[in-house]
């Protein structure tokens, strides 16, 4: 205390002073601000406001002036912060073009857009939240239950380990290693495109937790018998071993067949 | 007492095996075989390398693999499966993969040596059938060959059915759906094969006795009998000067052959060591336990059952039908004579060939491909035919990656199935015949040199130079087949069966190129005498 003491009228006291003054209340924006965003009843009135007025100019034409959905698009009365939250956060919402499914490309809004535009949405009625961060922290879950609920509800569409695959029509299920853990939560929550919903009476938030830490484990871990040629299984190992294996081999036997010129 | 006694080791070692086994006259016999030199002629070897090397590692897979299907629950170190139930055969492949020291290295070893077995068995295939290599004397080992490809298919499909994983569990559920759909006793011999309800207790440890005991045996005695014959019938050449039908040109197998073909066997061990060091093959920890209830997207089976599977995807679910309320499963019994017709058709064309001819004689010389037009063009229908159905397996990542709609992929592959062989046999024919032509203008007006001459009165020609005697030799030496119009038996008559031979050959013979004649050849030499011409232009100009 006496170093303190004796410093306070020094010249850089002020200083020193204003820099943790600003790391104060910075740091208690940053902790106030992620709590807002990570649950969804703390919008504000002004969000809901600015959000209709996005809504208003970028959704209306295909979901209706108050979202109650035209030919063109659904009603949006009721699917939630979540919803949006995946839809827009990922790109796929405003539509680029119609077609089988939607297509993920870099996000049209910022962070900040597209919570005012979930705020406005779930204004309309009630529909589920933006995942709270308890149930994306993938330290918390569990690899092998996750693995069994990803074979026995995930993988006859996205490949056991999330590779994607083929729907009818020139729909499909998207590669997953690549996805966010809140948007993998949100699409089980909400189903979005050809998707089934699994709610929290389906799967609960702790199991969709293990589903996602199962994700990142088989997505983020290099195979461990080198390199996975996109995890696609014997076709991509057929392959290869036909135009590289194969091509190999042919190559020596023109090596060791070849005469003295 | 004879004048010359060994005496250093290894000569008394040589008497003693001549005296009581004669190795010197088996060392004469296979040691003095001669190899042609081309690279087509080394691939049944990637095949048999390729054997030795999965009999090597599989040997030392038996050591740890546990063929059972008891339950327990994974406590290795693959976390993703901690504590999940699992049958004793896929936790002892974790345990190779995962704990037992260099136990992945050979595993991946295992199937990239099986894949590329399989790939070396199918392209030795087409080199021989391109070729004409099937042809008298060789028919019958043809049809060993042809067995080879089966027994490698089975021993596939029972290997990699072991591991009890999800996709291996898928493959051997598809198995279980052909035999139920064997009209009336379908049902009772899935129920024997899997000894009760499908998966059962017992597939694994039954698959288990044919993969490491029954179809290796098998194997290793028809690959005997194939290299047998392939001694006594002395191996085929291209046509060449020299070449003959009563010689063989090339190198002695001691010491020459033996040294490249010893050498070469460690030049594909290295590379499927290399395989199995950088890239993953089959990764069974991703795949999870088998379960009869999920399955994944994009499951197929390792690619040569993949046609198979490609027709199962492409044909119409409407192929299914009743009689007397008894379902008539063909969609799924189908893909089993799709397999019949596949291996019967390669089985029987020698003999149809020979047939449609009327050639029954022994062939040492080999076409070259664009000289037998109709049955280059036969086996290019085939391949595509094949590869239609190969490709109709991934049609869902070929949707995917393509951006296309899976239906259509579906439409495409149906039409392409009766298409894809009509319009392959008819470009492939003309191709041939065009490359017949070119050769015929090659051989009888030389080479073009690519160098323009301007002829004093103002006319510009390309200089064409002559051949050398090796190329002409193997450009000019073939025969081909012709139309032959119904003849009369011995009985003065005409059968039937004649007539119809008469009618096939002349729609698989009649267009034809004829080979250059002796006086043709000669005739273009002296009366056109450009290529006499371009020798002299070659002296004047080296001169100056």
């Amino acid at each position: 205390m006496k170093l303190l003491a004796e410093r306070r009228r020094h010249p850089m006291a002020l200083v020193v002073l204003l820099l943790l003054g600003l790391l104060l209340t910075g740091g208690a924006y940053a902790v106030f601000t992620g709590n807002s965003s990570a649950s969804a009843q703390e919008y504000t009135a002004s969000d809901v406001e600015e959000g209709e007025k996005l809504f208003v100019t970028n959704c209306a034409t295909c979901h209706g002036m108050s979202a109650e959905g035209t030919e063109n698009g659904p009603s949006l009365v009721g699917v939630g912060a979540a919803a949006v939250d995946f839809q827009v956060g990922t790109g796929r919402m405003p539509l680029q073009m119609s077609g089988p499914q939607a297509q993920v490309k870099e996000p049209q809004f910022n962070e900040e857009e597209t919570s005012q535009l979930a705020a406005y949405v779930a204004s309309l009625g009630p529909g589920p939240a933006v995942p709270e961060d308890e149930y994306l922290d993938t330290s918390q879950g569990d690899a092998a239950a996750g693995g069994g609920l990803f074979r026995t509800n995930c993988a006859m569409c996205h490949n056991v380990v999330g590779s994607g695959g083929a729907l009818t029509r020139g729909k499909y299920a998207p590669n997953l290693s690549e996805v966010s853990e809140k948007h993998l939560y949100e699409a089980m929550q909400t189903g979005p495109q050809n998707m089934p919903i699994f709610n929290d009476a389906n799967l609960t938030p702790e199991q969709k937790r293990d589903v996602i830490t199962y994700v990142r484990e088989i997505s983020e871990t290099p195979s461990p018998g080198g390199a996975k040629l996109g995890s696609l299984g014997p076709v991509a190992e057929g392959l290869f071993v036909w135009f590289f294996g194969l091509a190999a081999v042919i190559g020596m036997t023109v090596w060791l067949s070849a005469r003295p010129k | 007492m004879s004048t010359t006694q060994p005496t250093t080791a290894v000569g008394k070692a040589a008497l003693f095996t001549e005296n009581r086994v004669g190795a010197s006259r088996l060392v004469k016999e296979f040691g003095r075989k001669i190899f042609p030199h081309h690279w087509s002629f080394m691939l049944g070897e990637v095949a048999l390398y390729s054997f030795v090397i999965l009999v090597l590692t599989g040997t030392f897979l038996t050591f740890w693999f546990k063929p059972a299907m008891g339950h327990t629950i994974y406590e290795g170190p693959f976390v993703p499966l901690q504590g999940v139930e699992m049958s004793e055969a896929y936790a002892s492949t974790l345990a190779i993969s995962f704990e037992i020291r260099g136990g992945l290295f050979i595993r991946q070893m295992h199937h990239w040596a099986a894949l590329l077995f399989m790939a070396a068995l199918s392209i030795h295939a087409m080199r021989i059938f391109f070729t004409g290599a099937f042809r008298r004397p060789r028919e019958v080992n043809w049809l060993v060959g042809i067995v080879l490809i089966v027994l490698g298919m089975g021993a596939g499909f029972t290997g990699y059915s072991l591991p009890d994983d999800l996709l291996s569990g898928n493959g051997l559920r598809i198995i279980d759906g052909i035999l139920k759909a064997i009209p009336l006793v379908g049902t009772y011999i899935s129920f024997f094969v899997f000894g009760g309800e499908f998966p059962g207790v017992d597939i694994v440890s039954r698959l288990y006795s044919l993969h490491i005991m029954v179809v290796p045996a098998l194997l290793i005695a028809v690959i005997a009998v194939h290299l047998i014959f392939v001694v006594y019938h002395k191996h085929t050449q291209w046509p060449g000067a020299g070449h003959t039908e009563k010689n063989v040109v090339g190198e002695p197998v001691l010491p020459t052959f033996a040294a490249k073909a010893g050498g070469f066997f460690f030049m594909i061990f290295g590379l499927l060591a290399l395989l199995s060091g950088f890239f993953t093959t089959n990764p069974v920890w991703n795949y999870g336990p088998y379960d009869p209830s999920p399955v994944s997207a994009g499951t197929q089976p390792d690619w040569y059952i993949g046609w198979m599977d490609g027709f199962l995807r492409i044909i119409p679910g409407w192929t299914e039908f009743y009689i007397f309320g008894y379902p008539i499963s063909f969609n799924i019994f189908s893909s089993v004579l799709v397999a019949g017709l596949l291996f019967g058709g390669l089985a029987i064309w020698p003999f149809v060939e020979a047939w449609l001819t009327k050639d029954y004689r022994e062939h040492h010389i080999l076409d070259r491909p664009r000289n037998n037009p109709t049955r280059t063009a036969v086996g290019a229908a085939g391949v595509v035919w094949y590869l239609n159905m190969w490709a109709a397996a991934s049609g869902d990542l070929m949707a995917v990656f393509f951006h296309m709609s899976l239906n259509d992929m579906i439409y495409i592959f149906r039409v392409l199935f009766f298409l894809g062989p009509v319009i392959a046999y008819i470009v492939t024919k003309r191709v041939c015949l065009a490359l017949q032509r070119k050769d015929r203008e090659i051989i009888l007006h030389g080479r073009e040199s690519g160098q323009i001459i301007r002829l004093p009165h103002g006319e510009f020609q390309e200089r064409h130079k002559p051949l050398n005697e090796d190329r002409l030799w193997s450009l000019a030496s073939f025969e081909s087949p012709q139309y032959i119009p119904a003849e009369p038996g011995p009985d003065g008559k005409i059968s039937k069966i004649e007539k119809r031979r008469a009618k096939l050959a002349r729609f698989f013979y009649e267009d034809r190129v004829a080979p250059v004649t002796k006086s043709e050849l000669e005739a273009a030499h002296h009366d056109h005498g450009e290529v006499e011409q371009s020798r002299k232009d070659e002296l004047t100009g080296s001169q100056q």
